[in-house]
């Protein structure tokens, strides 16, 4: 029965495009789809609604009354009585104009502000060949803002004109860098740690150029004795780097004070506070907390016994114990440990602390990211002839990472947040150490809404900031589809 | 099942066996746990061999040239490839590797690096090759699987045929002297396949030595010298393609067969 038909109609011509109905596009469709597309939906819109105008009119006044420019508490109290009111409330914010300084720098020196403030700035440079290296136009706006930042900050920090100058010369020498080569600031990224110390702590420059010569120390070691493999090159290099801090460092010290004296001001660590302290504690975490992360998580799949053991214990152990109870290990227990008289500096205690603790969840967020990886790209490297380093390195780890991404930067949120637990162990944290001394002023007792919520909006720009970081990395990382 | 057409001329004048030994494989036995996946394997391929090796999945095929370049580790028996045996010592171990190549199933590229980064990687790193030289070698290569105009794209903008040809370059970037297929065109899509084997093809008349796991059985008959049919871990027999299909002797090859070329 094959009967063959023919179609009894076909259209010669493509149809034009029509618009689409107005329920389909806009403003229109959006609210039908979104806040009205059943009853229920309508009921929540309406429910959402009332609850966000009972917010915002109760709050609103509050923000509206506020206060720029008082000398107390009462003082506000009395300008918004006088403007609004009997009855009326509002911010005192003068609060955080008077105090901005305490916030910001604790009990550090107020002659020496800068000398923090040129850190917070030269770390952006020092990230710049990491963090910014692909895009031009982003590296350049971030860098030219922070440079602008420093050049106005300077004088108002009370820093006389030729040194502002020199600033602005070696400023405009790194953008020039940061615009033609940018991987030319790597040497401004190799030198950081041992400058932001100097910087921060002030003192002889020998110590942290001396402490710094132990990495050097250690990479030599690690170079020369390469070719005997992985463990004995590593073995090499931590012992000499440990050799070097604990025996050779000491008298070279000594000898170099005595015949080429080079030192600022010193700074005590319980001189720091604020967002100085918040800021040192967590930049040190993050990028000490990476490195060990991913070498607890590689060694967690390792194949051997004892270094698997070893991280799972570590990892567990840690990730089991509350933040607190470590630094209080770190502030009391460690004192009974060490021999008396030793004088280990209490921020640096914590720093470690800190970061161990932000490792061992890091270790975790890698370790997903490194089971993310299908079983042929470790095969294919093998296959290719690369060894257990090379393949992790170049196939596996920026693979890994870039999966891990998310959870790594909700790890270095968490950690900066909890940077303020150290008002538990007496430092000056930003929202409970630093608000608790500023409310002790007779002038500014009683103001307990904004230290919190000026605390809280600096505390959300880094975190968004680090947020909006990551989402831009995860797209610049997308190799699937572009 | 496989039976994608070869209709190229094939050009038979560099596919010459030699008498020289390219894999010795005596007595090797692999367990995966008290699994006994390999038996009693004794295999000698010469320089110039084109093995296609066949069977019903689970028979131990894949298994068998992953352990010719120490993917899989043997418990038992000699594998000697290029005079070199494989046992736990590292450095023999990256020998081989470094003079096998290998394609997989599902091409295995890095999905992080552009084509060009993926052919120049290993050359870079393993062979300390100068960037350079890595480079046009690797043009050389994607120009002969017929992708150069690929090599600044990802992985993942390319087809599955268009992949697995980069893996072959991949492979050949090293220089290799053996190369291994692991069911390289199961993954693809049938007007695929015949990309892909048309670029083994083209390696073959190069004279290179290859041992294929595939159920291409045109393939096998257009280019093997030598069909080895494995089941249940062990090789039930082996033969000239000719012979092979056409006057199997095993019980076991014939169901086989009529399993998979039966319509």
């Amino acid at each position: 029965m094959s009967e063959h038909r023919t179609a009894a109609y076909v259209r010669t011509e493509i149809l034009p495009e029509m618009a689409p109905p107005v329920s389909e596009i806009g403003v229109i469709r959006w609210l039908r789809e979104n806040l009205f597309s059943g009853p229920l939906n309508t009921l929540l819109t309406l429910a959402g609604a009332f609850v966000l105008y009972l917010l915002i009119s109760e709050s609103f006044p509050w923000f509206r009354n506020s206060v720029w420019f008082a000398s107390s508490v009462g003082e506000c109290r009395d300008i918004i009585t006088a403007r609004w009111g009997e009855g009326a409330t509002g911010a005192c914010w003068a609060i955080i104009r008077d105090r901005w300084n305490m916030f910001m720098f604790g009990f550090y020196p107020r002659e020496l502000y800068w000398r923090p403030t040129l850190a917070l700035g030269l770390l952006l440079f020092a990230a710049a060949p990491v963090l910014f290296s692909e895009s031009r136009r982003i590296r350049m706006a971030v860098l030219g803002v922070m440079a602008v930042f420093l050049v106005l900050a300077f004088p108002a920090l009370g820093v006389g004109t030729p040194a502002t100058g020199l600033l602005l010369l070696a400023l405009g020498a790194m953008l020039v860098l940061a615009w033609s080569r940018p991987w030319a600031l790597l040497w401004l990224t190799g030198i950081y740690p041992g400058l932001a110390v100097w910087m921060l702590w002030g003192g002889s420059v020998w110590g942290p150029v001396l402490a710094m010569a132990g990495f050097v120390l250690g990479w030599a070691a690690f170079t020369a004795t390469r070719s005997r493999g992985a463990i004995i090159s590593v073995g090499a290099a931590v012992a000499l780097a440990l050799a070097w801090w604990f025996f050779a460092m000491g008298p070279v010290m000594q000898m170099l004070e005595t015949y080429l004296p080079f030192a600022i001001e010193a700074v005590r660590s319980d001189k720091f506070g604020g967002f100085v302290l918040a800021l040192t504690i967590g930049v040190a975490g993050i990028v000490l907390s990476l490195p060990m992360g991913v070498v607890l998580a590689l060694a967690r799949q390792s194949d051997m016994l004892l270094v698997k053991s070893l991280a799972v214990g570590f990892i567990e152990f840690i990730r089991g114990v509350p933040l607190i109870s470590l630094l209080f290990v770190a502030s009391l227990l460690l004192n009974y440990f060490l021999p008396p008289g030793t004088n280990f500096d209490i921020i640096l205690r914590v720093i470690i602390m800190v970061t161990l603790f932000a490792a061992a969840y890091i270790a975790e967020v890698v370790r997903g990211g490194l089971a993310a990886l299908p079983r042929g790209q470790y095969e294919a490297a093998d296959s290719l002839g690369l060894d257990y380093w090379k393949a992790q390195r170049l196939i596996i780890l920026p693979q890994a990472l870039k999966i891990s991404i998310p959870g790594i930067v909700s790890t270095f949120i968490g950690m900066f947040k909890d940077t303020t637990l150290v008002v538990f162990v007496g430092l000056l944290d930003p929202l409970k150490g630093i608000t608790d001394s500023v409310r002790a002023s007779f002038e500014w007792k009683g103001a307990y809404w904004e230290p919190y919520i000026f605390v809280g909006c600096i505390f959300f720009i880094f975190n968004f900031a680090m947020s909006r970081y990551s989402m831009y990395l995860e797209r610049r990382l997308k190799r699937d589809h572009h | 099942m496989a039976e994608t057409q070869i209709e190229r001329q094939i050009d038979r004048s560099h596919m010459t066996v030699t008498d020289e030994v390219a894999i010795q494989i005596t007595a090797m036995n692999k367990w995966f746990g008290t699994f006994h996946v390999l038996r009693d394997i004794n295999l000698t391929v010469n320089r110039g061999e084109r093995i296609v090796i066949a069977g019903p999945s689970g028979s131990g095929k894949s298994t068998l040239i992953r352990c010719i370049n120490r993917l899989e580790e043997h418990q038992s028996g000699q594998i000697i490839v290029d005079g070199t045996e494989l046992t736990s010592d590292l450095k023999n171990i990256d020998k081989v590797r470094s003079e096998v190549g290998m394609v997989f199933q599902h091409f295995n590229l890095f999905p992080h690096l552009t084509i060009l980064e993926n052919l120049t990687l290993a050359p870079i790193w393993v062979r300390k090759e100068p960037k350079k030289e890595a480079d046009e070698t690797a043009m050389y290569y994607l120009e002969k699987v017929k992708i150069p105009e690929q090599a600044h794209k990802y992985p993942g903008q390319l087809s599955g045929g268009q992949q697995q040809r980069v893996a072959i370059a991949r492979s050949l970037c090293m220089k290799p002297r053996i190369m291994l297929f692991d069911e390289p065109t199961s993954a693809l899509d049938p007007e695929m396949i015949k990309e892909v084997l048309d670029t083994m093809i083209g390696l073959a008349e190069d004279g290179m030595t290859m041992l294929v796991v595939t159920h291409e059985m045109g393939f096998a008959q257009a280019v093997a010298n030598r069909v080895i049919f494995m089941d249940q871990g062990q090789i039930v027999e082996q033969n000239e393609p000719y012979a092979f299909f056409n006057n199997p002797q095993s019980e076991r090859t014939k169901l086989f067969l009529s399993q998979i070329l039966g319509h």
